[in-house]
């Protein structure tokens, strides 16, 4: 019997081994993979409660951590919450980070590897340890005026940038929220606040629509179609384009036609400069008909379409040509090309498009983030402008820039004349359902045409026509000056 | 039957030395949670202090009185584990606004209290032996229970193994496990020569009769049925591992432990098949880090996923009591006590943890060793291995070893019938090691005893005899085996 005694006793034994070993492999060898891990929401809870460094734009924070009196140490406080809510994003303990808390997460908590050294140091020095600032690109006074010039209760984003460097000077959209109620540390409330805003239909909650959302571009889109016409050697500056009133399309019953209301029944045949004043729908829709729908892919490529990798610094949902379709019927490459059917753009998109016209054809990379600082703002990382492609030759980026300014001049964009600046622009309409009020309406421009500063690209949705208008233009023109004037 | 002789000591103030140790470990360990948490020590922390130090002397006392010769490695064990699980279901409290230290407290002490009745009265653990049909039947009723309306708290987590007496629930089958191992104790020490001689030989097995079977058909029935009507796998499997290994310390008969795997691998496969709970169970722990395992309402992977974080985020030395965030982990201070424990003592404070369960079942399997007794020898084998299996079972589920199953940690998880049963589970063992250790007369002595079986096992050379002082001084309670 104690022999069976001895032997149970060794199977206990060899159990607990199983257990040590169990336990080693936890905790040791596949700890780190553990915290790793994607579904691993520790490192998270744990920044949520530390001294997150600020927020910075012109000198001031936008968001910054203050002593807490509860068991998590810190709060994070967003100040003029709704003006940036769509750039800072907001910190929740269950929902996770989003905006710039995301995209700067590891210079905030101080965790680069850079940042390591500081860290120690403070620890030493017995300071409370403390994540690095971000000061932002934003011009607090043009994000403002930018704001204030959508209607509460309209739809619409504004990006405004600088097109020789890529930086962001304003971004904003509405209807914008309090990034504060996310941001608490009572999970009921928050939990509360966040279903909420939920509910509220076009809200940003998870980044500006300026980078994150996709519209219809509209005629926008025929600056694309342009570039692609004259790089194909097929066209030049001084072709002339068929002007149907309408065009209908072999096999099927659609048609495209011109703009009823515009003066592009003026022409029969015109030139580019024309077509592009009066934005005629026709032209490039029998030029993208011409160049085939690769052509014209590549072009929008060119000018960042189709690009799921960009990061400035959080992640730019990608604009897309075609759409989700991939071979595009000619009825719907025809629409297409015009900016309808099956083509999407986030007014970043449509602002950097320009910006690359703007700059001779080189598409400079956008970016928020002017400067990383030290807790005492010693700046340790300063932006540097980066060209991210070149979208067009030179020669077509002014041969374009010369229509749009003429768009401006004497086309239908000029309510964004600014006195005594030359302004390059292309307005927009996506059409929605007819009779049906939600089209986007849009405005996208630089100047000084001969020397670009700013790009101002707009975009209302759900608006009638009119109403689009004097949101788009009129607005754009103030931006520049206010730009142009600083 | 063989015995192993041991040098006739009390060791009780080895016992209190020990004790002073575990008290230390212990209230530290309490100490540590409100100095980390920023609390003052206020006059819950003295008067629970208080409360574990008497309980602990109270124990040591009625030992000294009653089982002097009891193994005094044992108790000092006990206390410490019991001790920490105080400290982290208070830190835990700290975290999430509970109110189970309270709770645990008054639970420990009505467990220790129940330990100490049982040495005073109960005195010899053959006693036991007596009640061994009984213990069958208390066996079956506390089994049905948690199935009988009115009685049942009914499904709580997916298992129905709770009772509701007024605002209390109580978990019988934690109660069963000691009335089980005492059935089985007393059945096999009966019939064991019966059952060893019967039955056809076929190869190297020899097999044992179908009447013989009974028993076995009793322990298989015991656990199917719990796992069938109250989905409790984990209680499942420690009753048929309990129940397995002290048929093949009665027999030695490897036969017996094959046919008990065969009869586990049926049951197994068919349940994994019949019974969508125990499939569940393997899914998701096979599938443990899937989103979508994760995400679900039932049979979600939550738990034990957020109990590994936190043992890797613990690492080698833990984050230290208190420093830590083990209140994310569901049943944090009950199922998953020891990823809290991985959580903020690290790897190296669950090694001593485990450590001090390891030596506890030594003591246990080493006071079934020395016992003269076939019933103490099962007993004591039965309770200890049934520790050791259910440390096995919560440990290896919440490192994934395998399936997470509902069994409580002995000592440390927070649970009052727990508590309850493994405390006289040691009051037993304390019991046995007491018989086991003490000096024998096969009176009249008229020389000094020489056992008849095999020389000691282990530890340092001890010699065979009765030392002369134990034989100057005979002890008060002389049994005659």
């Amino acid at each position: 019997m104690n022999q069976a005694i001895r032997s149970s006793w060794l199977v206990a034994v060899a159990l607990f081994a199983l257990v040590f070993g169990s336990i080693t492999y936890i905790q040791f060898f596949a700890a780190d993979d553990l915290k790793n891990n994607d579904l691993n929401s520790r490192g998270l809870i744990e920044q949520f409660c530390s001294d997150r460094g600020a927020i910075l734009v012109g000198g001031q924070p936008i968001a910054e951590s203050v002593p807490s009196p509860d068991k998590c140490k810190f709060q994070r406080v967003y100040h003029q919450s709704e003006l940036y809510a769509g750039l800072t994003g907001f910190f929740s303990r269950a929902y996770g980070q989003y905006g710039i808390e995301k995209a700067e997460n590891a210079q905030l908590t101080g965790e680069t590897a850079d940042a390591f050294y500081d860290k120690v140091l403070s620890l030493l020095s017995g300071a409370q340890p403390k994540g690095r600032s971000v000061e932002l690109t934003i011009d607090p006074a043009i994000q403002q005026m930018a704001y204030n010039m959508i209607p509460d209760g309209q739809r619409g984003s504004i990006v405004v940038m600088n097109p020789k460097t890529g930086a962001i000077i304003a971004m904003v959209s509405k209807p914008s929220y309090d990034t504060n109620v996310l941001a608490g540390h009572d999970a009921t409330s928050v939990a509360k606040n966040y279903n909420r805003l939920l509910g509220i239909d076009g809200i940003d909650m998870f980044g500006s629509s300026a980078y994150t959302k996709l519209y219809s571009p509209g005629s926008v889109f025929k600056l694309v179609d342009t570039a692609a016409a004259l790089a194909s050697g097929k066209y030049n500056k001084d072709s002339v384009l068929a002007n149907p009133q309408e065009l209908s399309f072999p096999g099927t019953d659609a048609t495209l036609p011109n703009y009823v209301n515009g003066g592009c029944g003026a022409k029969t045949q015109a030139g580019f400069s024309f077509v592009l004043e009066q934005s005629c729908n026709t032209p490039f829709a029998e030029i993208a008909l011409d160049l085939g729908q690769d052509a014209i892919t590549e072009q929008a490529r060119k000018f960042g379409f189709n690009d799921d990798s960009l990061y400035f610094p959080d992640k730019v949902t990608a604009s897309k040509f075609p759409g989700s379709k991939g071979q595009l019927g000619t009825a719907e490459l025809a629409r297409s090309a015009v900016g309808q059917q099956d083509v999407q753009a986030t007014p970043l998109e449509i602002a950097m498009m320009t910006a690359a016209i703007a700059n001779g054809g080189a598409q400079m990379k956008p970016n928020l983030v002017k400067s990383i600082r030290t807790p005492d703002l010693k700046p340790v990382e300063e932006f540097t402008p980066e060209v991210l492609r070149q979208s067009t030759t030179p020669e077509i980026a002014h041969q374009i820039t010369d229509w749009m300014t003429n768009v401006v001049d004497k086309g239908i964009a000029h309510a964004a004349t600014v006195p005594g600046v030359e302004v390059a622009g292309k307005t927009g309409t996506a059409e929605g359902i007819p009779g049906v009020v939600n089209n986007n309406a849009w405005f996208t421009g630089f100047a000084p045409a001969q020397d670009p500063q700013v790009v101002v690209s707009i975009v209302m949705s759900n608006v009638d026509i009119a109403t689009g208008a004097q949101l788009t233009s009129p607005n754009a023109s103030k931006l520049i000056e206010a730009v142009l004037n600083k | 039957m063989s015995q192993l002789q041991t040098v006739a000591k009390p060791r009780r103030n080895i016992e209190l030395v020990l004790l002073i140790l575990a008290l230390v470990v212990g209230i530290s360990a309490n100490a540590l949670v409100d100095l980390n948490l920023d609390r003052p020590f206020d006059s819950d922390f003295y008067s629970q202090a208080a409360v574990l130090t008497v309980l602990a002397l109270g124990m040591h006392i009625s030992l000294r009185f009653r089982a002097k010769y009891a193994d005094p490695v044992i108790l000092p064990i006990v206390v410490a584990l019991n001790g920490v699980g105080l400290a982290m279901i208070h830190r835990l409290d700290l975290a999430t606004d509970d109110t189970a230290g309270p709770r645990q407290w008054l639970w420990t002490t009505v467990a220790v209290l129940a330990a100490i009745s049982v040495i005073w009265f109960l005195r010899d653990h053959r006693v036991l032996r007596r009640f061994t049909y009984i213990s069958l039947i208390v066996s079956v009723v506390l089994l049905i229970l948690p199935l009988i309306p009115g009685i049942s708290a009914g499904d709580v987590n997916g298992a129905s193994v709770w009772i509701r007496i007024g605002n209390n629930s109580f978990q019988p089958g934690e109660i069963a496990k000691i009335t089980l191992a005492i059935f089985f104790a007393g059945y096999l020490s009966s019939n064991r020569d019966l059952i060893l001689l019967a039955g056809k030989k076929i190869g190297p097995l020899q097999l044992p009769r179908v009447r013989d079977l009974g028993p076995m058909i009793v322990a298989w029935l015991a656990s199917v049925g719990v796992l069938v009507f109250q989905h409790d796998i984990g209680t499942s499997v420690l009753f048929f591992g309990l129940f397995m290994i002290m048929i093949y310390v009665a027999t030695s008969r490897i036969s017996w432990v094959a046919i008990g795997l065969v009869l586990i691998a049926v049951g197994g496969f068919f349940a994994i098949r019949i019974f969508p709970h125990v499939g569940l169970r393997v899914n998701t722990w096979v599938h443990a880090f899937d989103p979508e395992v994760i995400g679900r309402g039932v049979g979600s992977s939550y738990q034990i996923v957020q109990g590994l974080f936190g043992m890797a985020s613990g690492g080698l030395i833990g984050s230290g009591l208190g420093q830590g965030r083990p209140d994310i982990v569901p049943l944090a201070n009950s199922d998953m006590i020891i990823a809290s424990l991985g959580e903020e003592l690290g790897m190296i404070g669950l090694f001593a943890v485990v450590l001090l369960y390891l030596l506890l079942i030594t003591r246990g399997f080493r006071a079934a060793l020395g016992t003269r007794d076939a019933f103490g020898k099962l007993l004591a084998v039965g309770l200890s291995f049934a520790i050791a299996l259910q440390c096995f079972v919560v440990i290896g589920g919440v490192t994934r070893l395998i399936p997470l199953t509902g069994l409580t940690t002995p000592f440390l998880a927070a649970g009052g019938s727990s508590l309850l049963a493994n405390w006289i589970i040691v009051a037993l063992l304390l019991l046995i090691s007491n018989a086991a250790r003490r000096p024998i007369f096969t009176a009249p002595a008229k020389e000094p005893h020489v056992p008849a079986g095999e020389p000691p096992a282990s530890g340092p050379p001890r010699t065979p005899v009765q030392t002369p002082r134990s034989i100057k001084t005979p002890s008060k309670k002389v049994i005659s085996p």
